[in-house]
């Protein structure tokens, strides 16, 4: 038992910095393993911001930095942090980093972070961010966490971004703040912006079609 | 028309087992059992005694118990249309033919758009395609307003039938009514064309007689009551009025409620009419294809909520009388024809009469307590069509426990 210990440490510190391991953290998340269309979490926050693409990509990096330095500190720590406190350390490190986040987008973006409103600061019950420092962080040594946290928060953003494309280009026929379609846009094609798509029902309704489309690609089906 | 079926039936071979066109057997298969009779039959021998009704047979009914609110509709549209423009002495014929040129396209649009989802997934699946959508291509149109675009028509059918039924698997699978979520798709989508006081009568771009008002009853009523309350002046018995107030040289008494029964209003195109959807419940409920538990509880829900609701009365709407709420609006359309939706209902027995009656009851609630939505009948059965599972789950497990303990003692 002790051997294998061993023999484990000596393999990761040989372990090179982007190797096969660590670089499935990363790419994980993106589709394989996505934390919004196969574990389902941060629904809430992915209904809420993506009536248009700015706010989400700003939601979306928000969000990857504060995954990626809380698994980082988180990890620092994790031997010395009581596990029978272990959430409220949690959610004191994280609480620091979205205070950073919602402080940053008040002095240098003040529009993005009215938009955001309080989403920035529900960041912290974020079940992603708390999700990936108990599943992760709390066992993993510092630099896979981060990478874990990075890969985590772009694959929330993929999705995000995903989400405000198609609701931003079908509810106001623009993208990114920019008119694409309809009346006075770049194109001038007629368009109607379709009112559905600027409710949260919208973003539900694509969140669903976008599972619909991941799970016919890769094959995958819910366990019965 | 046998010698087109023999056209037909030479191209068997080359869909079948084996055939070139092999992936495209249910197409042919549909095409055919649609025109004609179905080639198979029982064998001379050993053939067991089978119910004709079948898929088909039922969707066919129900095809059919369409026809009165439908064929009211068509001439409605027309009845509105010249009553509006001051030309009340129209003939029935010419009438007629504005209607159809209205109800028409949106059929064959409605039909055509949800024909593009179902085949090719028809054809992926490999399934026969499924005689349900018969029956949503007809429901779509009647739940439209007669001046709705086209476009629209296209846009909802195909995602409603994707997002509502194909998603969960196809005909027989879906929670939600398919024609309702199409409704509801254009409510919120696009809802200055599904709303409002300028859509309901077909003008053709003519210039409306003087005093003309598109309003709907629901929507008079929901007016007056609001101002009523602003002006906090009294209100027993304005709700009646509001509707009695509008007599019109065009159209006198639109709003009784005799002509709220038999359906010379404004309104969708298959909802006006109380009478022609109690025709058509006779013809689902003779043929036992309807539940007529759900009908008569969605009714008794509405009603005894108005009553309720009579009694409470603080406000004008509150204070309309419970009769009249089964007459206006689709009230008496979604009861007959949205709410036995044999899939997206309860299944039990006491579940269709608690499923029912909760469609009454939220009808009543969201059209006189949320002024943002005039009608509630559709947003009523889609909401129940989401707990139709719950209840039937509860029912079965009532009966479990009761003979439970039973057997125990």
């Amino acid at each position: 038992m002790s051997t294998q210990v061993a023999d484990a440490k000596v393999e990761k510190v040989s372990e090179p910095l982007f190797s096969k391991k660590n670089r499935k953290l990363l790419v994980d998340p993106l589709d394989g393993n996505n934390p919004v269309t196969v574990q389902v979490l941060g629904i809430c926050s992915a209904l809420a911001v993506t009536v248009q693409m700015k706010p989400a990509l700003f939601m979306a990096l928000g969000l990857t930095f504060v995954t990626a330095f809380s698994n980082l500190f988180i990890s620092f720590i994790r031997n010395t942090i009581p596990s029978r406190i272990r959430i409220i350390v949690q959610l004191a490190v994280v609480s620091l980093w979205v205070i950073l986040v919602d402080q940053l987008l008040k002095a240098y973006m003040y529009d993005i972070s009215k938009q955001l409103s309080v989403f920035v600061g529900l960041i912290i019950t974020n079940c992603i961010v708390m999700g990936r420092l108990e599943a992760f962080a709390m066992a993993n040594k510092p630099w896979p966490s981060l990478l874990d946290g990075l890969g985590n928060g772009f694959g929330y953003g993929i999705i995000l971004l995903a989400v405000a494309f198609f609701r931003e280009l079908l509810g106001s026929g623009s993208l990114y703040g920019y008119k694409i379609i309809g009346a006075d846009s770049l194109t001038g094609l007629p368009y109607q912006g379709n009112g559905l798509m600027m409710l949260p029902a919208g973003a539900c309704i694509i969140v669903g079609l976008l599972i619909w489309a991941q799970r016919a690609r890769n094959g995958y089906a819910e366990d019965h | 028309m046998k010698f087109l079926h023999d056209i037909l039936e030479k191209q068997r071979p080359a869909f079948e087992k084996g055939g070139k066109l092999e992936k495209y057997f249910y197409a042919f298969e549909a095409l055919e059992t649609f025109m004609f009779t179905p080639a198979t039959t029982a064998p001379a021998k050993g053939a067991h005694i089978r119910d004709a009704i079948d898929l088909k047979r039922m969707m066919m009914t129900v095809v059919i118990a369409m026809l009165p609110p439908l064929l009211f509709g068509i001439w409605n549209i027309g009845n509105l249309h010249y009553l509006a423009l001051g030309q009340a002495d129209a003939t029935f014929m010419a009438k007629v033919m504005i209607g159809l040129q209205q109800s028409l396209p949106i059929i064959i649009v409605a039909y055509t758009a949800g024909a593009l989802v179902e085949v090719p997934f028809a054809l992926i699946r490999k399934h026969p395609i499924n005689e349900g959508f018969l029956v949503t291509g007809m429901l779509i149109p009647l739940v439209m307003p007669p001046d709705i675009p086209l476009w629209q028509v296209a846009l909802a059918t195909i995602f409603a039938i994707l997002v509502a039924k194909e998603v969960f698997g196809g005909t027989g699978m879906n929670i939600l009514n398919v024609a309702l979520t199409a409704r509801a798709f254009l409510y919120f989508a696009y809802p200055t064309d599904i709303s409002g006081t300028k859509v309901w009568t077909f003008l053709d771009g003519g210039k409306p007689i003087d005093g003309f008002s598109g309003a709907t009853a629901l929507g008079v009523v929901a007016e007056r009551s609001t101002q009523i309350s602003e002006a906090k002046s009294d209100f027993a018995g304005q709700a009646v009025a509001a509707l009695a107030d509008k007599t019109y040289a065009w159209m006198p008494d639109l709003f009784s409620f005799e002509s709220m029964f038999i359906g010379t209003i404004p309104g969708s195109i298959g909802e006006t009419s109380t009478l022609a959807c109690l025709l058509g419940a006779l013809i689902l409920i003779a043929t036992g294809v309807g539940s007529w538990k759900i009908i008569v509880s969605v009714f008794g829900g509405a009603y005894l909520t108005g009553l309720l609701l009579n009694g409470l009365a603080v406000n004008a709407y509150m204070d309309l009388p419970a009769h009249y709420h089964l007459v206006m609006g689709g009230l008496a359309f979604g009861a007959v024809y949205m709410a036995t939706d044999p899939v997206s209902a309860a299944h039990t027995e006491l579940g269709k009469w608690i499923y029912g009656f909760l469609i009454g009851v939220m009808t009543i609630i969201i059209r006189v307590f949320n002024p943002a939505y005039p009608e509630g009948i559709m947003l009523a059965v889609l909401l129940m069509n989401v707990f139709a599972p719950l209840i039937d789950y509860y029912v079965v497990q009532a009966n479990k426990n009761r003979r439970l303990k039973r057997a125990t003692v």
